[in-house]
């Protein structure tokens, strides 16, 4: 049980995101960046659904990846908060990005060298290929906002400041995700510290930016306590599926 | 889409008839006009009329159908959505390239959209109302597009032929995907079914209008079909879209809502209705039910992103000076 919790998360993470970054379709600063989103949505997405379908047969109660993307309400989600958070602007979504895919791309790499799950493994080798694209894309951005105009840099430096104190959580287990780290299953998430930093610090020099000192981080997304914002990102996204009770699509 | 894109198109030339005449052989040859090539000044205007038209269509195109990427009932269908809408964009990208070789920007032709210089495909200012839209207008109106857009790889100028290629292999995969979600509604509950008949209400009619007024009334179709620009009238497309669709709607259930909709034996395809002319030009004409949101969403999205383009403009600059500094 402890393990199908874990992979929830995962899962929840990346659907979450995937989700948030999807907002932007048709609305992006330019035609590039319309083609861009959705490529990175659907590697999210894509993840989320593999890592729905596999939770779902070790809990082994016959949840489909839909009934545990669909059925769950905001308090059962367990997504970390920083993938939560809105859009804001540009420079937020691409920073947002950054963070969530500095912390992947370690945690899937160390996933393919330790896992003894051979789906999880999977998920791995093709999702650590798709981080390493989505930090060099987002990383770009920041570093060409962050040095770019005033009015950029002003903008990036509100981003940083509005989403850093969510980034510790990236590297909290809660208990369900520790039992899946001593089972061999997944990696231990405070031991990505070092690699998470590496990139962002790299990116932060040439974006003339500074990450903050965080006395109060905001954790609580693995015991269900998100923002209010959560709840409005799931009642849109499940509303078509929750009106018509056990209908295929 | 395309037929739409030469409603007041002006193909006049001051050229002289020897110019003409040996574009007119080059044409007749099936030669293909490259960008660089000499070629009546008609011909150009045209063009980027069209291809821009058919460019800010798929861009346009992008919102209705991005309506429903948060609301999808699963993740599959909303995987294949982000992708579709995705292609959309891609084929926007491909034809505003295909545009600028004929010596217009990217800049210039947003400007025109947004200024409602230029206009794009009316059928995207209808809105999307239910999730049976999604299904409805891969099924029917990328099946349109597609009728209009394969002749299109044929079209005598190079680079808008090659782009037509890739772009109806994508369309052809919509519309085989929208009608596999119009089946999975008319085969699922009394409620799916049901909202796959109104989407189809709702969407017949505006889709046979994508083709164009009638061939005695198109004014500007002799010269391009002399150009080679364009190879089907309007009249032949929709009638080869109706003959192809009737058949696939009676096997899902449904019903076409055209109660003058039958079976000619004579001429071996279906007479339909009268269509309403009132409704298609007032929506050409801008005063279609979405037209005021969709282009206020498109400015929006264009005056919310300037700031992001003018810092990669800058940023591009700094490391230029740096760079330079440098050596």
């Amino acid at each position: 049980m402890a393990i199908f919790e874990a992979i929830l998360e995962l899962a929840d993470d990346h659907l979450v995101l995937g989700h948030r970054i999807s907002e932007w379709c048709g609305h992006a600063p330019m035609l590039e960046e319309d083609l861009a989103m959705p490529n990175m949505a659907l590697d999210l997405i894509g993840t989320s659904r593999t890592l729905y379908d596999h939770a779902g047969k070790l809990e082994g109660k016959g949840q489909s990846e839909d009934d545990l993307a669909y059925l769950r309400g905001e308090r059962e989600y367990r997504n970390c908060l920083l993938v939560e958070r809105p859009n804001e602007d540009f420079a937020h979504t691409m920073l947002r990005s950054l963070y969530f895919a500095a912390f992947m791309r370690p945690y899937w790499l160390k996933t393919l060298e330790m896992t003894n799950d051979e789906t999880v493994r999977g998920v791995a080798g093709k999702a650590e290929k798709e981080m390493a694209y989505h930090i060099r894309h987002a990383g770009e951005w920041v570093i060409r906002l962050g040095d770019g105009t005033e009015e950029s840099a002003a903008r990036m430096r509100d981003a940083v400041a509005a989403l850093h104190i969510y980034t510790d959580e990236l590297f909290e287990s809660s208990p369900a995700a520790a039992e899946a780290e001593r089972a061999g299953v997944l990696p231990v998430r405070a031991d990505l510290r070092a690699a998470w930093d590496e990139v962002i610090g790299q990116v932060f020099a040439e974006a003339f930016l500074e990450a903050p000192e965080v006395p109060y981080p905001q954790t609580g997304g693995r015991k269900g306590l998100h923002g209010e914002g959560l709840g409005h990102l799931l009642a849109e996204m499940q509303s078509v599926y929750r009106a018509h009770p056990g209908a295929t699509w | 889409m395309y037929s739409q894109g030469l409603i007041g198109a002006d193909g006049s030339t001051t050229e002289t008839q020897e110019f003409l005449d040996a574009f007119q052989k080059r044409i007749d040859a099936e030669e293909k006009i490259e960008p660089t090539d000499a070629m009546p000044e008609g011909y150009r205007r045209t063009l980027v009329r069209q291809i821009g038209q058919h460019a800010h269509s798929e861009i346009v195109g992008m919102l209705p159908e991005g309506n429903w990427i948060t609301r999808a009932p699963s993740l599959r269908r909303k995987a294949a959505l982000l992708a579709k809408v995705q292609d959309e964009g891609g084929h926007g990208l491909y034809l505003y390239s295909a545009a600028e070789t004929l010596g217009v920007s990217r800049e210039q032709m947003t400007e025109e959209l947004h200024s409602g210089k230029a206009k794009y495909s009316s059928i995207f200012n209808y809105p999307t109302l239910t999730w049976a839209d999604i299904g409805i207008i891969g099924w029917l109106v990328d099946g349109a597009a597609i009728m209009n857009q394969i002749p299109l790889c044929r079209c005598s100028f190079g680079p808008y032929a090659r782009a037509m290629i890739r772009v109806c292999k994508e369309e052809s995969f919509h519309q085989r995907q929208g009608y596999e979600i119009v089946m999975t509604l008319a085969q699922g509950t009394p409620e799916q079914k049901a909202m796959a008949q109104d989407a189809l209400n709702r969407w017949w009619w505006p889709s046979i209008m994508m083709f164009g007024p009638h061939d005695a009334d198109s004014q500007h179709s002799d010269q391009s079909m002399a150009w080679k620009i364009k190879r089907f009238s309007n009249d032949e497309l929709r009638q080869k879209f109706i003959d192809a669709t009737v058949p696939q709607a009676e096997y899902l259930g449904l019903t076409i809502p055209d109660p003058d909709l039958k079976w000619n034996e004579e001429k071996q395809g279906y007479d339909h209705g009268r269509i309403d002319w009132d409704e298609f030009w007032r929506v050409v004409k801008g005063h279609g039910p979405m037209a005021r949101d969709r282009i206020k969403d498109r400015k929006a999205a264009w005056d919310n992103g300037a700031w992001v383009r003018e810092a990669a403009l800058a940023h591009a600059e700094k490391r230029r000076t740096r760079k330079m500094a440098a050596e």
